[in-house]
């Protein structure tokens, strides 16, 4: 992600050399901006047309009284804030900010840490590392349904494997899905699972690009194991860190197929985030204002953590 | 992540054209001869269809249906497209936003109301359709404002269904009162086999299984803080309490349910007659009994379930009167008969049934079911929804303790 952002404003800052004032030239220059505009342009368009106007589309109806009847009459009446207050004054509101909460923070933290060590694992040479490595990133090629679905029959209570491999080792069956207080963790379990090889791809990357010369010269003065982790790795990997962790919470925020999948929200309520809950007014509700409104704190929580993210990177090229 | 249609045009610009059309029609002249192809020509030349029988023998069955039909009302083509049932209002709403809605629709009885409420079907009663002689819940699920909506071929409805070769070496009678079907669940359960298997899931799925016991204690839609709700939510948690019924109903879809009874892991199950073409197939030795009473006096009453054929405003007058045509025909007593013989539905004309009865004695609990059967929103049109959000909630709150029986329902009125 950064070395792309990188290539891209190194692209940008080339061109810009002047050229000569005369005739042919100047219709030449002019034809080359012409074309880097038309370049432009399908990016400028897609951009507004998939990024804006979904985004303003999607404010202007949380504002609107937009139901079934929208589709076929066309109207929506406006209702002012009636919608972020329907949904923000529901009981069940602050339930879905805390699992959100719970949720991403449980998330990141362990495909952070499980991501890591594997990374730093494989940074050792070692035969079949590159194997290994592959199919570490097995869980990021199945498509998220199917995904989702292997693992509901996994914790299933009576027949799942791995309750019956709890049981033959002498514990008691867990009611993964089935109990409000470990639902929640068993989804961010999975969740984990998922996102473990975007870490591990992302922080392996980031170490390779750290120079084995460091580690050498640390090493003379006596730099190595945890000493050399925390003073040459991790100094040296920050900025791909605050890449992996600012994605990763964005990503979480809006995760949704997963949950669906495994407990669709439930039970009781136990797993229902606000992405969920947006999704189940909109699409199952059909009250697609309340929808709009809930999508739109999401938008702005993530919009915080970009923020944030951009002043941390900014401050690195800073310096 | 959400994003939601547009809404291209006004409904009003398609009803303006709507008025148009047959005027520009019928300015061409109607006797134009086989002039195919052109959009003046009198003749329609296709119809499209919508529904969501994906699956198959179903696809193939309602396909033939449809061409037969479509070929005795004089139209060349039909053609028929599925998609998946949870997405099927979620494409009718984009069809309606882009003005390309089917010439026929097919709606879960459901969510009829709530479809013609906004104006997007036409009346059948416009052609000249009724639905005198039809059992009184499919005629409630698909009249609006004193309106018909929609024609339904086949009813169903959830049954207890039982393994007889477990029962009957168990010693154990079909239940008829629910003290029978917790002694008789609890006396099933052994080992890795669970008594009873029914569907509590956070959906409508999950609050449509719960009628059965919360209609026939006496329970109502329009209050469900009485006693006789809570009772029925008390029957739930009874089952899975004692471990009679697993922990895992509330995630369990009816077709999961349906898995563990061919499984053997359940005796006994809540389920549909669209179960029925598995069960034949996997040779299960099944019997159906109506959902037990609580008390004694107390009728059996079950929810009704099936799909209607609509008509939408398409605008175009002409394709409308043969989409209506072609609703008429695929509810004629042969078509109504023909669908209960294939796909595990009852047929909804009463006389119909009771010839349906005759040919096959073994389907005489589901006829007698239907019969009977209240339609969801007969009593809440198109405010089921939000009553249906309530149920499976309260439910699911009751199941896994977060409430007793008698505040659940309030609680989750409240947004539990």
């Amino acid at each position: 992600m950064s070395q792309a952002q990188l290539a891209a404003t190194g692209r940008e800052a080339s061109p810009s050399a002047p050229t000569g004032p005369t005739g042919s030239r100047r219709r030449r220059h002019w034809r080359e901006e012409t074309a880097k505009v038309l370049f432009v342009v399908p990016a400028a368009f897609a951009i507004v047309v998939l990024f804006g106007y979904p985004v303003v589309k999607n404010l202007t109806m949380s504002f609107q009284e937009y139901t079934i009847r929208t589709f076929f009459t066309g109207e929506a009446p406006w209702v002012g804030i009636t919608n972020y207050v329907t949904v923000i004054s529901e009981d069940l509101f602050t339930k879905t900010v805390i699992n959100t909460a719970l949720f991403t923070v449980g998330s990141i933290v362990g495909q952070f840490i499980i991501g890591m060590l594997l990374a730093l694992f494989f940074h050792r040479h070692f035969p079949l590392h590159g194997v290994l490595r592959a199919l570490f990133l097995l869980p990021w090629l199945i498509p998220l349904i199917v995904g989702s679905a292997a693992w509901r029959a996994i914790l299933d209570q009576d027949s799942g494997i791995l309750n019956v491999a709890l049981e033959t080792l002498g514990f008691d069956p867990v009611p993964w899905l089935t109990s409000p207080d470990v639902a929640l963790i068993a989804i961010i379990l999975v969740n984990i699972w998922l996102g473990i090889p975007f870490n591990l791809t992302l922080l392996y990357s980031g170490l390779q690009d750290i120079p084995d010369e460091l580690y050498e010269a640390g090493a003379l003065d006596g730099a190595t194991g945890w000493r050399a982790f925390w003073n040459i790795t991790w100094p040296n990997l920050r900025a791909v860190v605050s890449v992996v962790l600012m994605l990763g919470v964005v990503y979480t925020l809006k995760v949704l197929d997963i949950i669906l999948g495994l407990t669709h929200g439930g039970p009781a309520n136990a797993t229902q985030t606000i992405a969920t809950q947006s999704y189940q007014r909109s699409f199952v509700e059909f009250k697609f204002g309340e929808g709009a409104a809930l999508s739109n704190i999401l938008i702005v929580i993530s919009l915080a953590f970009a923020v944030v993210y951009l002043r941390v990177t900014r401050r690195q090229v800073d310096e | 992540m959400i994003k939601k249609r547009p809404v291209l045009r006004r409904w009003a610009t398609v009803a303006a054209l709507a008025a148009l059309t047959p005027i520009t029609l019928a300015a061409c002249g109607g006797s134009s001869g086989g002039s195919s192809g052109s959009s003046g020509s009198g003749s329609v030349d296709s119809l499209t269809v919508l529904d969501y029988y994906t699956d198959d023998p179903g696809h193939s069955d309602i396909g033939d249906q449809l061409s037969k039909c479509g070929t005795s009302i004089g139209v060349k083509k039909v053609v028929h497209q599925s998609v998946p049932g949870p997405t099927l209002i979620q494409k009718v709403l984009q069809q309606a936003s882009s003005k390309s809605l089917p010439d026929v629709l097919m709606l879960d009885n459901p969510d009829i109301q709530q479809i013609a409420q906004t104006g997007a079907l036409a009346p059948l009663d416009d052609f000249g359709i009724n639905a005198d002689g039809y059992a009184p819940g499919p005629k409630a699920a698909a009249t609006y404002q004193g309106k018909l909506y929609g024609l339904q071929p086949g009813a169903n409805t959830i049954v207890i269904f039982y393994n007889k070769d477990i029962l009957s070496k168990a010693h154990v009678k079909p239940p008829k009162t629910w003290a029978e079907l917790k002694s008789a669940a609890k006396k099933l359960t052994v080992g890795k086999q669970y008594g009873f298997a029914f569907n509590a899931t956070a959906d409508y799925e999950g609050a449509w299984q719960f009628l059965p016991p919360m209609w026939t204690n006496g329970g109502d839609e329009t209050d469900l803080t009485t006693p006789q709700v809570a009772e029925a939510l008390q029957l739930w948690k009874d089952l899975v309490d004692d471990g009679s019924a697993s922990k895992s109903v509330i995630n369990w879809s009816q077709a999961d349910v349906n898995d563990q009874f061919v499984a053997g892991k359940a005796a006994m199950m809540l389920n549909g007659p669209w179960q029925i073409p598995v069960l034949t197939q996997k040779k299960i030795n099944f019997g159906v009994v109506p959902f037990p009473v609580n008390k004694e006096g107390q009728t059996s009453v079950a929810p009704l379930g099936g799909e209607a054929w609509t008509v939408p405003m398409t605008g175009d007058k002409e394709k409308m009167a043969k989409a209506a045509d072609l609703v008429k025909c695929m509810n004629t007593d042969a078509n109504q008969l023909l669908r209960a013989k294939q796909g595990g539905v009852i047929p909804t004309k009463i006389k119909v049934a009771e010839e349906f009865k005759q040919q096959e004695p073994s389907m005489a609990g589901f006829v007698d079911a239907v019969a009977t059967a209240r339609a969801r929103t007969g009593k809440l049109g198109p405010k089921w929804p939000d009553t249906a959000k309530t149920i499976y909630t309260g439910m699911q709150l009751v199941l896994t303790g977060q409430a007793a029986p008698a505040d659940a329902m309030a609680k989750a009125q409240a947004g539990g």
